[in-house]
């Protein structure tokens, strides 16, 4: 197994997310061999790899999606693997939220009403409140034009940018996000990629799954480069994209750079 | 190059892409039609103007064979004289059909939802409730009910009489209850589990996330496959005319007897055969409406 923790570690504050040595498998497949990484408050970190290392099924093992069978994932106050009922998983959730690949909106409801839910039935909160802090949200993510508008009516990345929002409402701790681009046009990633800059740049604790190299570059503290449910190799993007050590991380990047 | 011919089905798994949305298709059909349970009605107007034509012919006939007799009077005033006892027949098994869809959804909801649960028990017992009912002969089922339910209960000291219709509507929601019990659950796991692990991660409970985003989007799948059970289900209230309930097949047959003019007997039948069609050919052309409309956006 390998345990890379980064020697010079550039973020000053204390871990916000500590995930130790995580096995995961599916039935006979292995998908998680021993990772391990920790994200600082307010810091973003992205995980790249090829397709099947396990890196989606890590962000769902962070929010209790995916149960883990070994190791320890630690988010703020929550021992995920620990966690074993549905109030606890939820307690958890309220604080770590997840921005997924196919946007999955609830398709019955309007963008606005979509932003609304969950704060209102899940955190009981003020409707007028949850109102005027979901039109707010809409208009950072700039869809406030769209929000009586039904998300099969909206484009891909409008419908991504609603889901970003959503998530946003919850106010979490944590925001995860998996392949959010992966499902759009080149030139409607930019627009969500924009989204999520904004926000890193605001200190939301931000853990990436990507393959936009270049927007990894910029907005990462930190890039782990995972294969075989093990993180090869992690460091601060210039080094990691630059000069990178082990041999299957430069076969990988010299794949797609 | 191999053409495939325009009528051949196609592959419902294959490795071409441009292929894969058809197949998705079909497979999405293939699950409405196994949870429909029931054949989709497609009734179309030609066929009641074929109902139409065959009730001319029944007429014709009865007309020529009447003219060996002058004495009776024409085949349309006949008619015409039994059409209100018919017509009152034939509100019996619309309420019939009314009552047993009534009850029988009532009890499918909860077995439907039953079928759903987590606790394994409560969902084998439900499974094997559904697959019982959906699958036995309505007609055995009917005469089950009829003979097995007695023609009384007295429920703490009152008595409350359990006519034949009475028995007759309840044979037959059962089978209305085993197939909406399994229009329920094939609604629910049509939705994509992906719907799912987003209410998850907002945390939203179960039970809310049931309630509040798997069964608001389950209601428009669920209704064209429920009228179709409806439409079907008033055809077969005829079956209850088996057991000696008074409905309109019943007095179709006494009519006949009364007549006692065999010549009638096709001109009657399609008479009876058009009024149902009347009845379900609405319902039946509004569900296909509703389907196209839902299949949109999938």
């Amino acid at each position: 197994m390998s345990l890379v923790i980064p020697e010079t570690n550039p973020v000053p504050t204390a871990p916000i997310v500590v995930i130790r040595d995580v096995y995961q498998s599916f039935g006979p497949v292995e998908v998680l061999k021993g990772l391990s990484l920790e994200v600082a408050k307010g810091g973003v970190i992205c995980i790249i790899g090829p397709s099947g290392s396990g890196k989606s099924t890590l962000l769902r093992c962070i929010n209790g999606l995916v149960p883990i069978d070994k190791g320890s994932i630690r988010v703020a106050s929550f021992d995920v693997h620990a966690l074993k009922t549905d109030q606890e998983k939820i307690a958890l959730r309220k604080e770590v939220s997840m921005v997924f690949q196919q946007y999955n909106l609830f398709p019955h409801k309007t963008a606005l009403q979509n932003v609304m839910m969950a704060p209102i039935h899940v955190l009981k909160e003020d409707k007028d409140e949850v109102h005027a802090r979901a039109i707010a949200l809409l208009e950072k993510v700039g869809l406030s034009a769209k929000k009586d508008v039904y998300p099969g009516e909206l484009s891909g990345g409008q419908q991504q940018r609603v889901a970003i929002a959503r998530s946003l409402a919850m106010r979490p701790e944590v925001m995860l996000f998996d392949e959010v681009t992966g499902a759009l046009d080149p030139e409607t990633v930019k627009e969500v990629l924009n989204t999520i800059k904004a926000l890193a740049q605001e200190g939301m604790t931000c853990l990436l799954v990507t393959h936009e190299m270049r927007f990894a570059r910029e907005i990462a503290d930190e890039v782990y480069f995972t294969d075989g449910g093990v993180i090869v190799e992690s460091g601060p993007p210039a080094v990691l994209f630059d000069h990178p050590v082990k041999e299957r991380t430069k076969a990988f990047l010299s794949q797609i750079l | 190059m191999r053409i495939l011919p325009w009528c051949a089905p196609l592959p419902q798994r294959t490795d071409l892409p441009v292929l894969l949305p058809a197949a998705a298709h079909l497979a999405r059909q293939a699950a409405r039609e196994r949870t429909a349970g029931v054949p989709m009605l497609r009734l179309h107007a030609t066929h009641g103007a074929a109902l139409l034509l065959l009730f001319a012919i029944g007429c014709a006939i009865a007309e020529v064979q009447a003219q060996a007799q002058p004495a009776n009077p024409s085949i349309l005033a006949t008619i015409l004289k039994w059409t209100p006892l018919l017509l009152s027949g034939f509100m019996f098994n619309l309420a019939i059909s009314a009552l047993a869809m009534a009850a029988g959804t009532f009890a499918g909801l909860f077995l439907g939802f039953a079928q759903i649960s987590r606790v394994a028990p409560v969902k084998k017992g439900a499974w094997l409730t559904t697959h019982f009912f959906r699958n036995a002969p309505w007609l055995v089922l009917l005469f089950y009910c009829m003979f097995l339910l007695p023609f009384q209960i007295t429920v703490f000291g009152v008595t409350i009489p359990l006519p034949d219709w009475i028995k007759a509507t309840f044979g037959l929601a059962l089978p209305v209850m085993a197939n909406v019990s399994e229009i329920l659950r094939g609604a629910v796991q049509s939705i994509p589990t992906t719907q799912w692990e987003s209410a998850a991660s907002l945390a939203f409970t179960r039970r809310q996330t049931m309630w509040m985003i798997i069964l608001p989007q389950c209601i428009k799948r669920m209704l064209p496959p429920w009228m179709n059970l409806y439409a079907i289900l008033t055809m077969a209230t005829v079956l209850v005319s088996i057991v000696g309930v008074s409905d309109m097949m019943t007095l179709t047959r006494q009519a006949l007897s009364a007549e006692n003019r065999p010549g009638l007997l096709l001109a009657f039948y399609s008479y009876v055969l058009f009024w149902f069609f009347l009845y379900c050919y609405p319902i039946a052309r509004w569900t296909v409406r509703l389907e196209a409309r839902y299949a949109v956006d999938v």
